[in-house]
């Protein structure tokens, strides 16, 4: 055997899960085809500018006095400390639909008396609902999948409420349609309203330099542009692994943090007729604006801005290239850092249809870039202050580039709709982690390397 | 290793898991889990480090034994008396 584990994939999971197995002396080696580590949750520099991908903010943010929730959780798993991530708080952020607006903060009375302000006749029931959250084990592996908006709408009778509540906590991490399983709703509400908002001064480098830094420092190997070609199966376990360059790798397990789907494709026996497995469908486009001063400059400090043009709130692929009926708008420089960012940044996201842009020509693709750019922007002026004259770069991702960049079918940012909570497969030494297992967002990413580096190799061996 | 030398063991790995638990008056024989905030995935990494520091293999079916000061000696001292 070359190594004790493989994982599959250097993002946020697979660092967090190779972390935990290199300080308990597991031989380990990551193995990730791109040539920089995050996979979902990475960056870039273009033109002199620095840009985040993925990052917008991370959740679950705690101020060092509370111990047992997710954030201090996996810092004491993976030996960090919280200053090696250097979170700082967010300003306020704000979920907006036409009559109504929602503001909240890392303070989760501010969140409870909008509520109260905007809903009175629903407060009891929200109230209702919280505790119902609170007492619910999501990180439960075992837990069978409920519908969150049964749950909720069984509490909350004004469906405006309803529709405003999911709205940020699906663009942040619902791989399903109109829905999401009710234990990821529950990670996302104390993640999202009721600890909150931050992000670190350097962006999403301080995270993954801080990762690969301790994982290195406790023996593990990483290979980049080192993708897997296949595995070679036999007697119900993966034997071995073949690399694009052909070469072969062996270990006593493997946990994949590519996709479900995904990870079945490389299988050397792989027969899509013997596992139905629904597609993930959700993807985004981002606008990337680069400012020549800091938005707060033009009088906008909010955070991050979610809208919806209507009552109903459709979180699902659009027909068109791009839906601009929502959308998130995320200003990094509105968190309260010690030094200001080195540019000023808006940067709009929407659901987006990867069939559509991949059907496109390349012609026909910068030219639905250029025009869907000017849209979103025109549509960003109804919540954002004119920044029109202070743009001095722009860029943008398409679902194709996520696909091109992370592997993950139809650019599916949240990956399949259905999750395998304990990360089992058919095969007896492949396990899953990651946007598949189902604990989402950046601390859920790093949660579920944990859980699934901590459940399939550390308690078993 | 003694009794006392295994407590002290215990409770300096207690105090790397956990750094910001006072564990200056823990009593012995109460559970860890009801006086000091530590949950399962906590409870995993003691397993983990006497693994680590002294090759002590601790099965998934025992880690109970380990949910107090007191029963964490008895069960680990047969296991630690020649180290």
């Amino acid at each position: 055997m070359d190594y004790d584990v493989i994982i599959i994939g250097a993002g946020m999971s697979g660092l967090a899960a190779g972390i935990r197995l290199a300080y308990y002396d597991r031989k380990v080696c990551i193995l990730e085809r791109h040539h920089r580590v995050g996979g979902l949750s990475s960056f870039y520099r273009r033109k002199g500018h620095d840009i985040d991908v993925g990052l917008h903010a991370m959740t679950n943010y705690v101020p060092r006095s509370v111990k047992l929730t997710p954030l201090p959780k996996l810092l004491r798993q993976l030996k960090l400390r919280p200053e090696d991530f250097d979170l700082r708080q967010q300003r306020v952020s704000v979920t907006r639909f036409p009559e109504k607006s929602l503001r909240f903060s890392n303070d989760f009375d501010l969140f409870v008396q909008e509520v109260r302000e905007n809903f009175p006749r629903q407060i009891d029931n929200f109230q209702k609902l919280v505790k119902t959250i609170f007492e619910y084990d999501e990180l439960a592996l075992d837990a069978k999948p409920l519908s969150a908006r049964q749950i909720v709408s069984s509490y909350i009778t004004d469906p405006l409420l309803v529709e405003m509540l999911f709205c940020p906590l699906m663009f942040y991490g619902s791989s399903q349609e109109n829905d999401i399983e009710f234990g990821q709703f529950v990670i996302m509400f104390k993640g999202i309203y009721h600890e909150g908002f931050a992000r670190p001064q350097a962006g999403i480098r301080q995270i993954l330099d801080t990762l690969v830094r301790q994982y290195e420092s406790h023996g593990g190997h990483l290979r980049l542009k080192c993708g897997v070609q296949s595995l070679q199966v036999s007697n119900g376990k993966v034997t071995a692994l073949v690399l694009d360059n052909g070469e072969v790798l062996r270990a006593e397990r493997i946990i994949s943090s590519i996709g479900y789907i995904e990870t079945l494709r490389l299988l050397s026996d792989y027969d899509p007729a013997r596992f139905n497995c629904e597609e993930g469908r959700i993807s985004l486009v981002e606008f990337i604006f680069v400012l020549d001063r800091e938005p707060a400059h033009l009088g906008y400090d909010t955070t991050i801005t979610f809208f919806n043009t209507s009552e109903k709130f459709h979180y699902q692929r659009p027909e068109d290239l791009v839906d601009l009926s929502s959308g998130v708008i995320c200003c990094p420089n509105n968190f309260k850092f010690d030094k200001p960012l080195p540019e000023g940044m808006i940067r709009i996201t929407n659901l987006a249809n990867y069939q559509r842009w991949n059907d496109l020509n390349q012609e026909e693709y910068s030219e639905q870039k250029a025009a869907w750019q000017e849209k979103a922007l025109q549509q960003a002026l109804s919540f954002v202050p004119d920044f029109r004259d202070c743009i001095v770069f722009t860029d943008m991702f398409t679902p194709k580039t996520i696909y091109r960049y992370t592997g993950h079918l139809n650019g599916a940012v949240y990956g399949a709709p259905n999750k395998v909570k304990d990360g089992r497969t058919h095969l007896d030494n492949l396990f899953l982690c990651g946007t598949d297992q189902g604990f989402l967002g950046i601390v859920g990413s790093m949660l579920s390397g944990i859980s699934m580096a901590n459940l399939h190799v550390l308690q078993k061996t | 290793m003694t009794k006392e030398e295994i407590k002290t063991v215990i409770l300096d790995i207690i105090a790397e898991i956990a750094p910001d638990e006072d564990l200056s008056d823990i009593k012995s024989d109460v559970p860890f889990r009801d006086q000091l905030e530590l949950d399962s995935m906590d409870f995993l990494d003691i397993v983990m480090e006497l693994r680590k520091r002294y090759g002590i293999e601790v099965p998934e079916d025992d880690y109970q034994q380990l949910a107090t000061l007191d029963s964490s000696v008895a069960y680990l001292e047969p296991r630690m008396k020649d180290l």
